[in-house]
């Protein structure tokens, strides 16, 4: 069973290791799913899981995922907003599967998944 | 919404819109009863009674980007087509109150779905906020409070991914197991 106790040991361990990764600045990537009515309805949250896991997986610590309330094209939630290099990228009508070719291809690599912008489709 | 458990979602973002620095969710089972019920409780601003009287319909949002809001009235439909009920009182300034209760063998009832993944997505995507998520039943009780855990934790946010997973867990062992499949 999970307990308290054990929190507090994990907390003894990650002192000793404190932070090289903080460090991120200006080359931060930041995510936002939009997490309102609209975009939970239309599966906002399996997409929010997919990109947390995949860059769990591929230990991007320059990355920060967030939710945000509603966007404001609810028919084209589930929306996914990426910002980088002082540039905001519009994803919607995302998938869990998308979400993962964004992190991987985008967020990785560095090459926009075009045909998922909004205005592509 | 196919799960209750993205309703809980979607009105407990309600409360941290209404600016909420502690949110409780209470999960009541009774299983002998056939019932169960869910509570979503807020420090936030609240509202006025106008607002109350009206905010289960569709056409009533805060919100500026369009004129309808469907996050209560879904969570209302969710129980009262489910042979349960629903309340909502709210004070000005003080804080907001939801109750939704249902029936369990109810052919409508939408199923509970991923209670555990909505309580772990809404502690680490909130760090200024906290969290008192309780489950009980017959046969026993669980409780997670956000605040013990930042005592403990310092500093270190809930999003780095030691931290995730073992709160991942927690919440599975802790609160998940209690009604384990059964909703």
């Amino acid at each position: 069973m999970k307990s308290l106790e054990e929190l507090r040991a994990l907390r003894e361990k990650m002192k000793s290791q404190t932070d090289n990764r903080s460090v991120a600045g200006s080359d931060e990537t930041v995510i936002k799913v939009g997490m309102a009515t609209c975009g939970i309805a239309a599966g906002a949250r399996p997409v929010l899981d997919a990109l947390l896991d995949e860059a769990g997986k591929r230990h991007l610590h320059n990355v920060s995922i967030s939710q945000t309330g509603c966007i404001g094209m609810c028919r084209l939630e589930p929306i996914v907003e990426v910002f980088r290099d002082g540039q905001k990228y519009t994803y919607v009508h995302m998938t869990a599967e998308k979400a993962r070719r964004v992190i991987v291809e985008h967020v990785v690599n560095g090459n926009v998944c075009a045909e998922y912008l909004v205005g592509e489709n | 919404m196919r799960e209750l458990a993205l309703n809980v979602l979607d009105i407990t973002e309600n409360s941290l819109r209404a600016g909420a620095k502690l949110v409780r969710i209470a999960l009541n089972i009774r299983f002998a009863e056939d019932r169960f019920s869910i509570d979503i409780e807020d420090d936030g601003c609240g509202m006025d009674e106008e607002m109350l009287a009206r905010v289960t319909d569709p056409f009533t949002t805060t919100r500026t980007t369009r004129k309808v809001g469907m996050g209560l009235p879904l969570f209302r439909y969710s129980a009262e087509s489910a042979g349960g009920s629903f309340s909502i009182q709210s004070q000005k300034g003080k804080g907001t109150r939801v109750h939704a209760e249902y029936c369990i063998g109810h052919i409508d009832r939408i199923p509970l779905g991923d209670f555990g993944g909505v309580v772990l997505q809404l502690i680490t995507m909130n760090p200024a906020v906290d969290f008192c998520v309780e489950v009980r039943s017959e046969e026993g009780e669980g409780l997670l409070d956000t605040r013990q855990f930042r005592e403990i934790l310092g500093d270190v946010p809930f999003t780095e991914p030691e931290v995730r997973a073992f709160l991942r867990e927690y919440i599975q062992e802790n609160l998940v197991s209690i009604y384990g499949g059964r909703l």
